[in-house]
């Protein structure tokens, strides 16, 4: 009796905090859609029409639907990555060059590694070895910032920021250099097509929706269990909320600073090698501008938690499809949605505002995105 | 303590009179109708623990907040105070326990500030000054108004906020906590400058939990308890079992019941240690004691003379640069945290949400905070909830915490209930050897000092060493088989509690030296 009382106010409780956490960005993206509504109006469009378009864009057929799955694939890795900072108490604006780093990494190993053994690889070999690459050249990038912090106090936003410029430059030079693709009729900064022992296969004949997807929805689960489930997790989330008392409870603070920055790197580097292995099967300059940074949006969106960025990296994700579709139908640029995005973004991270609109008030206590300088 | 005159039984006009004030914050009812009133040239003590509601009652009558009902009267007007600005021009002044002084700037520039006095565009430092000096003359208060804030020993800096109130007129001064930061000796000086101000016509307002000083230095003494007035009266005709009473609504034992009790062989022995600050300044020089199995050292001291880098230097959350640290032979100096807890620490920190909680975990997290590496909590590195979860059941029994539930987030329980996870989790590990307990008591309701008072006295009893830190000589007095006094970094004396008295101890906290003392 007593038992199942408690366990169904536990339930209760669950379903309580998860709709609390879930209200403000659910209100932040309804307010960010009736803003863009307005000025879509404003401009002389259809709100209405460029809407309906942007849904039928996303979700509207099966190709939609896959395309709106190839779209999430890295969002969602990207977002896992800056929400895993941010529950260890790290800001990493670095995912951008994070996932440079991996790109480069395991295209180098899709295509330069047949070619230096001289033979054929299989590929239960090939492709695990061009992931793990990529996924471990992306930790070690992001690992650096962890221990500059952790050592030297230097503050990750600072150097996330700076290591993304030696990241994207250095991999200009390479692109445009070494790892050039040297058939004739290219002049792309861009490597050779990877062999095909190291893609990803798709999940349907016709579609571009690979397993990586699945990897990704996979690998969501697997940081939410990490996280909530194992000690290291403890030790990341005690850090993050606390460093003080993680200090006096025996953690070793500084390594759990540049674990989670690996793991949070790894991650970033997961979405640069899955875009490479899955997608393109090639790294390009500028393939991914803005994955990183749309990454932080996605992370804030939801809440830092694994479901919530599956959730709001499939939303980004059908917004971007759909915007093709959306302004086809009303000639509303395709930049109206960065702004809805960055609308979104705005409500969340001002959620004053959302509260002042909607009249709700204030709970529990804030999130901790990052401290101060050397702190 | 000099007991003060009983004052005369010519009643003074009312200057301030709070009728019927209730306020209610989410969950708390802080204030319920509450009835204060002070008399022109009184000491009126607000005697309470904390969540008594005395700080919601000043903070409504100097504006910080706003009353639901009831009016605030000053000198028989109804005043609307909606701002600290409007309680200053009703003559109302406030010094608040932590100081709202400026340390690089001076006194003058600290007693303007606000409320600056200009000439042709520049600070006028020197009228300033020279009002200064009058008031510290009329008074007695005796500042310098050209001295750095920084450089004045506390008492002195709370003198300067005591002259920013008179500066603009006040002529009723709220004191809270006055007497937390300051020596014994240095608390005689307030109470002298408190009787000097009620001479010259100011009320004053007197907030604290300390018994004896209201004793001492009221005239009148109103108790609150769970934000109602429970009764006013006066010194004579009360004694310090009663107010307690009063405070606690029912009967508190003053003393700490300790048996004597045979002390064993050293367990913490300190080295010659020194220690520096986050500054790089060394706050602790060449500190050598040792702390037997089966007694109790206290720690005394002013605040800020070197306890904190002490507590942190033995505990390993900060790296000492001299000397060593033994637990029962085994050299821990400069060890992490971990090793120094598996060698048998009990560490109760002085600050309990910042080292010591996770204050947006739950009570089971917190109770496993130190041992979630280990089995029964964690197999493999995977964390076991129901051995988090049953752990924490049988410690809230065992160590009587008012929670829900395990699962309710630390942050939300009381002070002592905050306090009394951490005393579970520490106490109840099975190799203590050690306890080292910094301001465990600080800011709690009488319950759960008494509480934590004698789960400590029982870790003694058990043979464990204790030490003791804290700035409140009473629970070092009352728990310490001996007393080593710390001041400026130092320890400059060491005694067997019995063979000391409250003045030998206040006079080696303000920095005399044993040997001329």
């Amino acid at each position: 009796m007593q038992s199942e009382k408690q366990s169904n106010s536990l339930t209760r409780q669950i379903l309580q905090s998860v709709s609390d956490a879930s209200l403000v960005p659910f209100l932040a993206i309804l307010t960010a859609v009736v803003v863009g509504g307005v000025i879509i109006k404003l401009v002389g469009g259809d709100p209405i029409l460029a809407y309906r378009g942007l849904i039928q864009g996303s979700f509207g057929s099966t190709k939609a639907l896959s395309e709106t799955a190839v779209w999430a694939t890295p969002y969602i890795f990207a977002g896992l990555a800056v929400a895993l900072a941010f529950k260890g108490g790290l800001f990493n604006i670095g995912a951008e060059g994070q996932l440079a780093v991996g790109a480069v990494a395991s295209s180098l190993v899709g295509y330069a590694l047949p070619e230096w053994l001289g033979y054929d690889l299989p590929i239960v070999i090939h492709l695990p070895l061009a992931i793990i690459f990529g996924v471990l050249m992306g930790g070690i990038w992001a690992s650096i910032v962890g221990a500059l912090k952790a050592y030297t106090g230097g503050h990750e936003v600072i150097n996330t920021i700076m290591m993304n410029y030696i990241a994207l430059n250095t991999t200009s030079f390479l692109l445009n250099g070494v790892m050039k693709d040297r058939s004739p009729t290219n002049v792309i900064a861009r490597t050779p097509l990877i062999a095909d022992s190291a893609r990803i296969p798709p999940i349907f004949d016709g579609l571009r929706v690979h397993w990586g997807f699945v990897l990704a929805l996979l690998v969501a689960f697997l940081i939410w269990w990490l996280l909530n489930k194992t000690t290291l997790g403890f030790q990341i989330r005690t850090v993050g909320l606390n460093p003080d008392a993680a200090k006096y409870a025996g953690i070793n603070v500084k390594r759990i600073i540049i674990l989670t920055m690996a793991l949070s790197g790894m991650l970033a580097g997961m979405a640069g090698t899955i875009e490479v292995t899955g997608l393109n099967y090639r790294h390009e300059l500028g393939f991914s501008i803005g994955y990183g940074y749309d990454a932080i949006a996605i992370a804030l969106l939801g809440k830092s938690h694994p479901l919530g960025v599956v959730l709001a990296a499939f939303l980004f994700a059908a917004m971007r499809n759909g915007a093709t579709r959306m302004q086809f139908l009303t000639q509303m640029p395709v930049d109206l949605i960065s702004m809805i995005q960055a609308f979104i973004l705005l409500f969340v991270a001002a959620d004053a505002i959302v509260r002042y609109i909607y009249r709700i008030k204030a709970k529990g206590e804030r999130v901790v995105l990052t401290r101060g300088w050397g702190g | 303590m000099a007991k003060k005159p009983v004052s005369s039984e010519v009643k003074t006009p009312i200057v301030l009179e709070a009728k019927e004030i209730t306020k209610q914050f989410p969950g708390v009812l802080a204030n319920d109708s509450v009835d204060f009133d002070l008399r022109k040239g009184e000491i009126h003590a607000l005697l309470g623990e904390n969540g008594a509601g005395k700080s919601t009652l000043m903070n409504l009558i100097y504006g910080l907040h706003h009353p639901d009902k009831g009016e605030i009267i000053v000198n028989g007007k109804t005043v609307a105070i909606h701002s600290p600005n409007d309680s200053i021009a009703a003559g109302i002044g406030m010094v608040h326990q932590h100081f709202m002084l400026i340390p690089v700037f001076t006194v003058a520039e600290n007693v303007m500030l606000g409320d600056e006095i200009t000439k042709r565009g520049s600070l006028d430092r020197a009228t300033v000054a020279a009002r200064i000096n009058e008031i510290s003359k009329q008074y007695g208060l005796d500042v310098d108004p050209n001295a750095i804030v920084g450089d004045l020993p506390v008492g002195l800096q709370q003198r300067v906020e005591i002259v920013k109130t008179l500066y603009r007129n006040a002529e009723i001064v709220i004191l809270d906590e006055p007497t937390a930061v300051l020596t014994p000796q240095e608390a005689e000086d307030l109470f002298r400058i408190m009787r000097d101000l009620t001479g010259r016509g100011v009320s004053i307002i007197f907030i604290t939990h300390k018994l004896k000083e209201v004793l001492a230095v009221a005239d009148r003494i109103t108790v609150m308890r769970a934000g109602r007035v429970v009764n006013t009266v006066v010194p004579a005709e009360t004694n310090e079992a009663q107010l307690a009473n009063m405070m606690v609504g029912r009967q508190v034992i003053l003393t700490v019941e300790k048996k004597d009790h045979a002390a064993s062989g050293d367990i913490l022995k300190v080295d010659g240690l020194s220690v520096r600050d986050q500054r790089g300044l060394e706050t602790v020089h060449n500190v050598s004691f040792t702390v037997r199995g089966g007694e109790v050292l206290g720690i005394a001291g002013v605040q800020g003379n070197g306890q904190t880098e002490l507590s942190e230097a033995l505990t390993g959350l900060r790296e000492p640069h001299g000397g060593n640290v033994f637990i029962d032979g085994q050299d821990l100096t400069s060890k992490p945290p971990r090793i120094i807890t598996a060698a048998g620490l009990a560490h109760i920190p002085e600050d309990r949400q910042r080292h010591g909680l996770v204050m947006s975990y739950t009570v089971a997290d917190n109770m496993a905070l130190c041992d979630y590496y280990r089995p029964p909590f964690s197999n493999r590195g995977v964390i076991q909830q129901k051995a988090l979860d049953e752990n924490a059941r049988k410690l809230i029994s065992a160590f009587d915490v008012r929670t829900p539930s395990p699962f309710v987030n630390a942050g939300k329980l009381s002070g002592g209930n905050q306090q009394k996870v951490i005393v579970a989790r520490e106490l109840s590990r099975s190799n203590v050897k050690l306890v080292i307990a910094n301001q465990p008591t600080r800011g709690l309701d009488v319950g759960s000092i008494e509480y934590i008072h004698s789960e400590i006295i029982k870790m003694r009893d058990r043979g464990v060493a204790v030490l003791l830190i804290s700035a409140e000589l009473d629970e070092i007095m009352a728990l310490s088989d001996r007393i080593a006094v710390m001041y400026r970094g130092q320890i400059v004396a060491i005694v067997e509690t019995k063979k000391t008295t409250r003045e030998q101890l206040g006079l080696w906290m303000a920095g005399a030296h044993a040997e001329t003392a």
